[in-house]
């Protein structure tokens, strides 16, 4: 399991992070993808922009955005309508085989 | 560099059988070969094999199993574009004037592993294409309000013209009716609006000006090529009412060719999902952005065949390596004028275009006769 899915198992969502180039690395990688230095592994803030979402039944899905750059596909758990661009909230993350993001807006 | 021209090709039907991957690439090579005249095995410089599947060393298994002893022989796998990739490959061999003559031979099995794109962690639990096929409808819609019915067009379409191609998966057409009422997988997605995985193969023979007229009165010649690789993670694609990577590799094989979308007589385009043609008419500049979904009403309406004559990846099933090369045998097979009842009039420049994981790539083909 790399150090990314052991964090996410924690309920910790982690990028990695290049302190050289002063940027986020993702996907996860072990080097920055701009200068091939190491990289660390820094928690990410838990508050997510919605770019966009759709729904399977009853379980809402989207693309949420993290510090401006960290895109992923979650759960998103909601009883209201959703605008695109609202804030919300990284409720959890897991990781069983699959990452896993659970989100919910901010009230 | 020289002109690379497509000499002949064969296709095994796509469908769910018992063979193995090497029996289906054979099954497709076989035909090549019957319907090639003077070709003899010697003749081939170069084998690629084409496929997501985890066989070994299968160009020269392949090789081997076809009595070909080639220069040059190995496998191209890039998802579903791994054909159009393969032919990319084989082209540049030959421009090069590394090899004079190259056969491409793609083929899938329907459990095929590259499905799914399981390194894309950024996707989170939601893998399967028809998540990310979900946030593109999302996004159009939103965009241009684009309907769950404007999508069904492009199925009831596509399926309508695969009934005219015998080695097509599907036999029969739907009804818009039918479309609109099969399961929803999403809320914007239904079953009928997917391509599905089969089984199929298909080869192709590539060959340099110097040496084509030995295998065929009518070559058809590859003018253009663009391909663009984005990135291999899905969420990094920031319009998503667009494919980026269409619009520049498809800029990039118009540039080549000295062509423009208005003299594009026939293309095939990658329905892996329904929506995916609507973006595309508009990516590659078949129509504006916004315009795409009465692009494609208006196919249907019409009857015309000019975009997937083949019957799209909807309507022929989507083996993945043999895809884009079964892609491109319709055009060649459209510039030659030899498709029958698929057949559009007096087409002399066609278009390929075929793409991989949400399209974080693609590649665009231009063909003329
Ligand atoms: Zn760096």
């Amino acid at each position: 399991m790399t150090r990314f899915e052991q964090e996410l198992k924690n309920n910790v969502f982690v990028s990695s992070f290049c302190t050289r180039c002063d940027k986020h690395v993702w996907p996860p990688s072990d080097m920055c993808n701009s200068c091939f230095g190491n990289v660390i592994w820094r928690p990410v803030t838990r508050t997510a922009k919605l770019i966009e979402f759709s729904s399977k039944g009853d379980e809402v899905f989207g693309i949420v955005e993290f510090e401006g750059s960290i895109r992923v596909m979650g759960r998103i758990m909601t009883a209201s309508a959703l605008q695109i661009g609202q804030m919300l909230n990284l409720t959890e993350c897991n990781f069983d085989g699959k990452a896993k993001f659970v989100l919910a807006p901010i009230v | 560099m020289r002109r690379v021209g497509i000499a002949s090709s064969g296709l095994a039907e796509f469908s769910k059988t018992d063979s193995t991957l090497e029996s289906l690439m054979l099954s497709s090579v076989k035909p090549l070969f019957d319907s090639t005249k003077n070709l003899s095995q010697e003749d081939i410089d170069v084998v690629l094999t084409s496929t997501n599947s985890d066989s070994k060393y299968l160009s020269n298994v392949v090789s081997e199993l076809s009595g070909i002893s080639p220069k040059v022989s190995h496998s191209v796998e890039s998802l579903c574009n791994s054909g159009t990739n393969g032919i990319v490959s084989a082209y540049s061999y030959i421009a090069s004037g590394l090899a004079d003559v190259a056969l491409v031979i793609g083929a899938e099995k329907s459990d095929s592993p590259g499905l799914v794109l399981e390194w894309d962690v950024s996707r989170g639990q939601y893998k399967h294409p028809i998540y990310w096929a979900s946030m593109f409808a999302s996004a159009h819609m939103r965009k241009f309000g684009t309907t769950m019915e404007d999508i069904a067009y492009v199925s009831a379409q596509n399926h309508n013209n695969a009934t005219d191609n015998p080695f097509a998966y599907f036999k029969k057409t739907f009804s818009l009716d039918e479309i609109m009422q099969s399961k929803n997988l999403t809320d914007n997605l239904r079953l009928l609006d997917c391509s599905m995985p089969c089984d199929g193969a298909a080869s192709i023979l590539l060959a340099s000006e110097d040496v084509i007229k030995k295998f065929t009165d009518k070559p058809v010649w590859i003018s253009g090529i663009g391909q663009k690789s984005l990135s291999a993670g899905f969420t990094k694609n920031d319009d998503l009412a667009c494919m980026k990577s269409n619009v520049q590799s498809s800029h990039r094989a118009y540039d080549m060719a000295k062509r423009t979308p208005d003299d594009i007589d026939v293309a095939e385009l990658h329905d892996a999902f329904g929506i995916c043609e609507i973006i595309e008419l508009e990516d590659l500049g078949f129509t504006k952005p916004g315009l795409g979904s009465s692009y494609v009403s208006n196919l249907y309406e019409t009857s015309d065949k000019k975009i997937n004559p083949r019957g799209g990846l909807i309507g022929c099933g989507h083996p993945l390596g043999a895809t884009g090369i079964a892609q491109t045998i319709e055009i060649f097979q459209q510039l030659q004028g030899t498709t029958k009842k698929r057949q559009v009039d007096g087409a002399k420049t066609g278009l390929v275009h075929n793409m991989s994981a949400a399209a974080t790539s693609s590649t665009v083909l231009i063909l003329e006769s």
